[in-house]
């Protein structure tokens, strides 16, 4: 169908063939307009360095204003937001005890201390045969190894109890994260309104840093296991709604028309047909959601989640190195262990094998049966002989003091080489980025991407950025702002300088490359919280030692799409290349790096995603940016707080998508991909 | 063709594509031309179609991609809502109907079979031929068995635990057409079929077919973009153009008088021999011996051009149903057929 294009892309579509040497005199003159400003402009226009403090918007005070109402006199005429929000509460409280007195605390009679323990939990010897079961189902023996030594890991170095617990609460919300995440795609892909309704909500929310979120769940939901599980769910949960949308919509056409002529009713096309043809995109989804719940019950920790994320946020505070480097390999097993166990599942229910129907019920089913057997086997046993039940803790490895030992080594022979490094690197890169980003004008800025958003993208682009900027400005948050914006801009920078490189040698050796993604997929896995400790270890707290992190974490977007970028590219035109006798060499700068640059930007702008959230959670060492802000504000409970600078941060993260993605369009138009 | 009466009639049925369709029609009456609809913004991908489709006969649509065949086929079934006109089923009107009587429809009186097979990946054959059974809610004793025929009906028995993904594009086609021959279906639409399929495949496929229908005599819409498929498989055959039919009639109308240029285009490298039946060739004649060598009515001279190996004059045509003799195929005039290519 043929709709007519607005005017302005017609304009720079003629005009970029018409002239052979272009300058882009527009740019031009917007920067040269954008540097007077900001050097000659301070005397003459105060306000637009200084955002006028009349006009501030109060919006943090009025959403304080309207949580505060919410909690205490809104109403539903039956009942209350309060009963409402408790009633949630309770209704996920009950999945959440039974899987914690499962794995964790046995079943109790009576509260608290004077609780007594009618049921022992599951034998650690129960758990780890369970997982090996589960790995062999899915995967074979490989998997089973795999899985089985990931659990053994947690019980050898004491950290059983603690990964029960955020296990414990994964089990709750990944299941309720899938189910929901279904069931609002299956519902906007039914109803197109709905769709369009909650796109841009969705888009929101992925951007919103985690820790925003944690502030109103804590204000409305209280401190505990339960709030941390329906954080866990709200963060969870629109990723899987965004993979059933698009599963959903990418059956193909000529399946909905099968439904359609068998005859089917709404509700068998969603459940009969559609739901099952789309079942291995929705199982990619699942894989996403557990490992997104792991990251969130990882950081909830901060709200009373409890476990393994609590250990290493209490090892922060103390500054205990080896403990919690400890909990972080932890984590980072049980990531191992739930990453390769949910992808097996995809695998596995996505290609169904026939069943034979004939043999008796403990024929057809020989792991329920052996599960059963080994979980009742093991605790009746662990009543006769303690340490089946319990690991011995004369068994333990501790690796902690080792651990604290190595720093300590470290700091005593490197102390002065690392902290060279660090000042260096302070005084001659990270200060003056920092002190020129803050001198510049918010008026210019914004008028600048403005105008960006217009060259870049249309109209709707220029009004887009220029509101989100004027939203950080107009709310009082353009100082922090502009923190955010240094410290994410130079690890994006270095996270890109490392990363690209490496993306560039490894795309074209295959066997390299293949390495090269099995650490990036571990590293992808990981929770973002274990990315502090090494880092803090060696740099203490502040600005450096959170970009470092923030490298750590932003590194693998920028080598995965400069890779499989560079992959991508059309191999009869390297052909060609080679036939017109390109060197090597030529073939890469002339060929493969101009095709893939499309696609390496799109990895730029993961990295700057990347770099966005994780620099949020490095506010733990000491950052003064918009997400120490929303730091603060959760220790305060202080929703209004919290969520504008949640917000902010959320506007940073959109206006350097939206444009960076226009960019790209732009690119792949120009070179013809599109 | 000649008393059967009309299973599916299309009347004026029309379908443009883009917002403000339905004004467009009612401000041309019905019949805007190709300027008022570019004019309007709007795309014309099946126009003015007229036709009827008889009981127990194979009707065939071709066109190239873009011609609106597909389209056609869809608004047939309602599978898209056209634009405007009629389209009559055994006399009801389909676009009249509420989309509870039209699920009712399609469960029990309609039949398709799709160019990329579109079987479901996570049911066995078995479950994917009884799969229009269960949406309709049968017992899985009786819908098993119904399927298990069907199965065997199209020479997949064995299969019937294998996974889509495990059979040939071949034998996932087969599975298609067992599932679409399940519920019985009053009319059965075979939307390019064979196209997705290798040349060699494809022809055991379409004789596959032909010997189906001699079973089941079913009223076929099937659509093709493949000229001699059309040939091959046709009692009828509607060429389509740019979301208009150009011509309908039977293979031996197009092939001898093609009305336009562009038809003229595709029947001029048909072998004339394969195309002309006995009974157009043949004498009316009772008198030949039916114990000597006979073709069919309706077989064509192709066929019964090597009964004439050993050298008789003439030999018997019989008719289809009856088996009598009614006429007689010269020598003379099969060679001469033969000999004009």
């Amino acid at each position: 169908m043929a709709t007519p294009r607005p005017p302005a892309l017609d304009a720079t579509g003629f005009q970029a063939p018409s002239q052979g040497l272009k300058l882009p005199y527009a740019w031009i003159v917007a920067v040269t307009a954008f540097v007077v400003l900001w050097l000659y402009g301070e005397p003459i226009a105060k306000s637009a360095f200084d955002y006028p403090k009349a006009y501030t918007v109060p919006l943090a005070k009025w959403i304080s204003a309207a949580m505060k109402w919410l909690l205490n006199d809104a109403s539903f005429g039956l009942f209350s937001f309060t009963e409402l929000t408790r009633f949630i509460s309770a209704v996920l409280d009950v999945p959440y005890t039974i899987a914690a007195s499962l794995l964790s605390t046995g079943v109790l009679e009576g509260s608290g201390s004077s609780a007594i323990q009618i049921l022992p939990p599951l034998s650690w010897v129960a758990v780890i045969g369970l997982a090996m079961l589960l790995g062999h189902w899915l995967g074979g023996m490989r998997l089973a190894l795999l899985a089985g030594g990931c659990f053994l890991f947690l019980a050898v170095f004491g950290q059983w109890s603690s990964a029960m617990i955020t296990l414990a609460s994964i089990l709750v919300a990944a299941p309720l994260g899938v189910g929901l995440g279904l069931l609002f795609g299956v519902a906007a892909w039914r109803w197109r309104w709905l769709e369009r309704a909650i796109t841009p909500i969705l888009d929101l929310m992925q951007t919103i840093p985690v820790f925003a979120y944690l502030v109103p769940v804590l204000f409305l939901f209280g401190f505990g296991p339960t709030a941390a599980v329906i954080a866990t769910l709200i963060f969870a949960t629109p990723p899987m709604t965004r993979i059933a949308i698009l599963a959903l919509r990418a059956v193909p056409g000529e399946i909905t028309d099968l439904g359609h002529m068998v005859g089917c009713t709404d509700r068998q096309m969603t459940w009969r047909v559609m739901v099952p043809a789309a079942r291995e995109s929705l199982m990619v989804g699942m894989n996403q959601v557990i490992m997104l719940s792991l990251n969130m019950v990882i950081i909830a920790s901060m709200i009373g989640a409890g476990g393994l994320g609590f250990d290493v946020l209490a090892a922060l505070r103390r500054l205990d190195f080896g403990a919690g480097l400890e909990a972080g390999f932890a984590i980072v097993a049980l990531a191992i262990a739930l990453d390769r166990l949910s992808q097996a599942a995809a695998d596995k229910l996505s290609m169904p094998s026939p069943e034979p129907r004939t043999q008796s019920a403990f024929a057809r089913h020989p792991y329920l049966v052996a599960g059963a057997a080994l979980v009742i086997g093991t605790t009746l046993l662990g009543f006769v002989v303690p340490g089946i039940h319990t690991y011995p803790e004369t068994l333990e490895l501790s690796t902690g003091t080792f651990w604290s030992e190595v720093v300590a080594w470290i700091n005593v022979n490197y102390f002065d080489t690392l902290e060279a490094i660090k000042n260096a690197m302070l005084l001659n890169v990270l200060i003056p980025f920092k002190r020129l980003l803050g001198s510049l004008p918010w008026f210019g800025v914004t008028a600048f991407l403005a105008f960006a958003g217009y060259r870049l993208g249309g109209i709707r682009l220029a009004l887009l950025t220029a509101a989100l900027s004027l939203f950080i400005a107009a709310t009082g948050q353009w100082e922090k702002a502009m923190i955010t914006v240094y410290l994410c801009g130079i690890s994006a920078v270095l996270a890109s300088l490392i990363g690209v490189p490496i993306g560039i040698v490894a795309a074209t050796r295959d066997r390299l490359w293949s390495w090269v993604q099995v650490a990036i997929d571990t590293l992808q896995t990981l929770p973002s919280f274990v990315y502090l400790m090494p880092a803090v270890m060696l740099f203490r707290v502040g600005d450096f030692t959170a970009m470092i992190a923030v490298v750590a974490f932003a590194v693998a977007p920028a080598i995965r799409y400069t890779a499989l970028g560079i992959r991508r590219v059309d191999p009869r035109l390297i052909e060609a290349g080679r036939a017109m006798g390109c060197t090597e060499w030529q073939i890469l700068t002339r060929i493969r790096l101009k095709l893939a640059l499309p696609e390496i930007m799109l990895g730029l702008n993961q990295t700057i995603m990347f770099a966005l959230s994780m620099l949020v959670i490095t506010a733990l060492v000491g950052t003064r940016d918009l997400g120490q802000e929303v730091y603060i504000a959760l220790t305060k409970a202080d929703t209004g707080r919290g969520l504008v600078a949640g917000l902010s941060i959320a506007a940073i993260a959109i206006i350097a998508d939206r444009l960076i993605s226009a960019g790209a369009i732009h690119a792949k138009r120009r070179l013809g991909l599109e | 063709m000649t008393s059967a009466e009309a299973k599916l009639v299309c009347r004026n049925v029309w379908k443009l594509f883009g917002p403000g369709a339905a004004e467009l029609l009612a401000q041309h009456n019905g019949h805007p031309g190709a300027d008022a609809i570019a004019e309007a913004g709007l795309v014309g991908a099946v126009r003015q179609v007229d036709l009827d489709v008889n009981e127990g006969e194979i009707f065939v649509i071709m066109g190239l991609s873009g011609s609106g065949k597909s389209t056609l086929v869809r608004l047939m079934s309602r599978l898209i809502e056209p634009s405007g006109g009629d389209v009559l089923f055994k006399g009801e009107n389909l676009l009249k109907a509420s989309q509870a009587r039209m699920i009712e429809i399609r469960r029990h009186q309609m039949g398709m079979v799709f160019q990329h097979f579109a079987l479901l990946p996570h049911l066995t054959v078995l479950d994917n031929v009884a799969f229009p059974l269960d949406i309709q809610g049968m017992a899985r004793a009786p819908r098993e068995a119904r399927a298990r025929e069907m199965i065997e009906l199209v020479g997949l028995a064995g299969k019937e635990g294998a996974f889509p993904r495990q059979l040939s594009g071949g034998q996932q086609q087969r599975v298609g057409i067992a599932r679409s021959l399940a519920v019985e279906p009053e009319i059965w639409f075979l939307d390019e079929p064979f196209s997705a399929l290798d040349p060699l495949i494809r022809r055991e496929m379409q004789d596959e077919f032909m010997r189906l229908q001699t079973v089941l005599h079913k009223t076929i819409v099937f659509i093709t973009h493949d000229f001699d498929e059309a040939i091959r498989l046709a009692d009828r055959i509607a060429i389509m153009k740019d979301g208009e039919i150009v011509q309908a009639g039977t293979p031996e109308e197009i092939v001898l008088t093609p009305a336009t240029s562009y038809v003229a285009e595709f029947t001029r490298n048909v072998a004339r021999a394969k195309v002309i039946r006995a009974q157009s060739l043949m004498v009316a004649d009772t008198t030949p011996d039916p114990d000597g060598p006979s073709v069919s009515a309706r077989s064509n001279i192709a066929q019964a051009a090597p009964l004439f190996l050993d050298g008789v004059a003439h030999i018997a045509v019989t008719d289809d149903a009856t088996g009598a003799v009614i006429g007689r195929l010269d020598r003379e005039a099969v060679v001469s057929l033969m000999l004009q290519g």
